[in-house]
């Protein structure tokens, strides 16, 4: 393509066209940024004028009441421990899929994406009937004292339910990428296979696991759906960000509901901005290879 | 490593293998296949009669039309956005390129909840719009129009998302000989461009459908909970399951979770299928 168009280029003047050679830009390029304007930016901006109409005292009393704190305080400390639990479990899957051959591996790959499919809701009051004093998995925690169902604690389960496929999918395609000739040459210097993972491996595969895990933690702040129906929902024990926000607007304070949400909104721009970064990092790691 | 033949050992000995599959796949079976296989055994734990009457009632029904109207709307808008974003911005270099890519990736971060807010704010009673509306007697929120609404903008990115990687990828070369051949615009989307895209597409939307079809939050803020009338599957789950009516909440979340199952039966093929189109395209001599 290049060599064509430096061929032509002493002949014809106006540059900038053959660039464009395909039609339609300004077709599509108009349609993208007039539905990305109607469904996402007009409406986010009215959460922004609304935060701004407020006066400061009146923001800061709403996002700084003591039941708004400590739903905030469940929210972050319950994602990072879900996304931190992933990155090891979502490295190990990734690894058992990427290295060994076992039978029905086709069907646990595919089933990593269950979080993906399957509607939060139906996650939600389906994780809480296996944690339940008398379900699947509760009734046998119950005699040692664990109770997960309508506890903080259920929480950070549902939120590795939700966050798992992003780690494993972000981990994976590195993992296959990695060079084995690499692995080859640690060992053939001596190195121990769990020298040769700490060393090489796994600084290899470093970006990607931080990646998954700002995806998975971005993710499990906002989640609301499976989550409500395992939390129990007590206000200043086990009452998410979410949630609160839901309960203000029943209560008609949309004042209230738009400070806590631009307060989300901000942490969601800021994760956003982290993740390209993040991802920007693992792209110049790979040599654009990802 | 003298003497012997070097064994070069770049994977691990058959016992720390085995060990780790298993933990893999207990983990796997722990919080992924136990939460699947509960929906189906707590749908059907009164029997299957008790299961076709929880799926048979006029509000159960009206909740699988709803959401399968919402879907019908939402997807096929999402699907025109994603094909026109992902033509602009694989195909065309311009300013802002990066920045309008973070934009259309901005709805996978913002909270479900915010996203119906957001909506609330502008069609709200006591939203932007919300007095012009009351006065020509138009229903946004609490009305299905919301409910459409908040589904389109939580499953905004998810075909825009797909194609575009795949597009930058296959490059502007076939395109530009299709041009050169005398081909327009139309011509060249439908004959070069769709064929080679095809397989994404199809992910594209079946995520796309998956998410719109069993989205709770967003909808769950403009949806008013109106039974029979505004009442999405998801919703009508929760409403039967905070009724106590715990066999009927799980009848119909045994819908969806066969529609999750449906969507990775199709990834699935899917995605055997394009390898093997990749696969075969690298073996044509070029």
């Amino acid at each position: 393509m290049t060599s064509l168009s430096l061929a032509a280029s002493p002949s014809v003047a106006p540059r900038r066209r053959s660039r464009r050679v395909l039609p339609g830009f300004n077709l599509t390029l108009g349609y993208t940024l007039l539905y990305l304007c109607l469904i996402v930016l007009i409406p986010l901006s009215a959460l922004v004028f609304k935060t701004l109409s407020m006066s400061w005292v009146d923001f800061w009393e709403a996002v700084t009441a003591p039941r708004v704190l400590a739903s905030f305080r469940l929210t972050f400390g319950a994602s990072f421990l879900a996304a931190a639990f992933n990155v090891v479990a979502g490295l190990l899957v990734a690894w058992v899929l990427v290295r060994y051959d076992f039978p029905g591996k086709k069907l646990a790959d595919a089933l990593v994406d269950l979080p993906f499919a399957l509607p939060t809701a139906v996650a939600g009051i389906s994780l809480a009937a296996i944690l339940a004093e008398n379900g699947w998995i509760g009734q046998y925690l119950a005699p040692l004292g664990i109770q997960l169902a309508f506890q903080p604690g259920g929480i950070v389960v549902a939120l590795i339910f939700i966050g798992l496929p992003f780690v494993v999918r972000t981990v994976q395609p590195v993992l296959e990428d990695t060079e084995k000739e690499l692995e080859e040459a640690a060992a053939c210097l001596g190195a121990t296979r769990w020298q040769t993972f700490r060393l090489v491996i796994f600084p290899a595969i470093t970006p990607a696991l931080v990646t998954g895990f700002a995806m998975a933690f971005a993710r499990a702040v906002g989640e609301y759906g499976s989550v409500i129906f395992i939390a129990g929902n007590m206000p200043m024990v086990s009452e998410i960000t979410p949630l609160v926000i839901i309960g203000k607007l029943e209560q008609y304070d949309y004042a209230g509901a738009t400070a806590v949400a631009s307060v989300m909104l901000l942490i969601s721009f800021i994760l956003l901005l982290i993740i390209n970064g993040l991802q920007a990092w693992g792209r110049r790691r790979y040599g654009g290879a990802a | 490593m003298s003497g012997t033949p070097a064994r070069i050992r770049t994977t691990e000995t058959p016992a720390v293998r085995r060990l780790l599959i298993a933990l893999a796949l207990g983990f796997m079976l722990l919080f992924l296949v136990l939460p699947l296989a509960a929906v189906f055994v707590e749908a059907l734990k009164s029997g299957w009669s008790a299961y076709w009457q929880a799926l048979k009632d006029p509000d159960a029904q009206s909740a699988i039309r709803l959401t399968l109207l919402t879907a019908a709307i939402a997807v096929p808008l999402n699907l025109v956005f994603g094909v026109a974003a992902a033509w602009c911005i694989a195909k065309f270099e311009f300013k802002g390129k990066a920045f309008l890519t973070t934009l259309i990736d901005l709805p996978f971060s913002v909270s479900p909840v915010v996203a119906g807010l957001i909506y609330v704010l502008v069609f709200g009673a006591q939203g932007w719009l919300g007095p012009w509306l009351a006065e020509h007697d138009i229903k946004i929120i609490f009305a299905v129009p919301g409910i459409v609404l908040a589904t389109v903008f939580v499953t905004f990115p998810f075909i825009a998302r797909e194609l575009i990687p795949l597009m930058q990828a296959q490059g502007n070369d076939e395109e530009q000989a299709a041009q050169v051949l005398g081909a327009n615009g139309w011509q060249t989307f439908w004959h070069v461009t769709l064929p080679n895209i095809k397989w994404g597409l199809i992910y594209g939307v079946i995520l796309c459908n998956a998410r719109a079809m069993g989205e709770f939050g967003a909808v769950s803020v403009v949806s008013g909970h109106i039974r029979g009338q505004t009442n999405t599957m998801p919703l009508h789950v929760e409403v039967l399951y905070n009724e106590y009516q715990g066999q009927a909440a799980f009848a119909v979340a045994s819908l969806l979770a066969l529609l999750a199952i449906v969507t990775l039966i199709i990834k699935t093929v899917v995605e055997w299928f394009h390898e093997r189109q990749l696969k075969q395209s690298s073996e044509r001599p070029s």
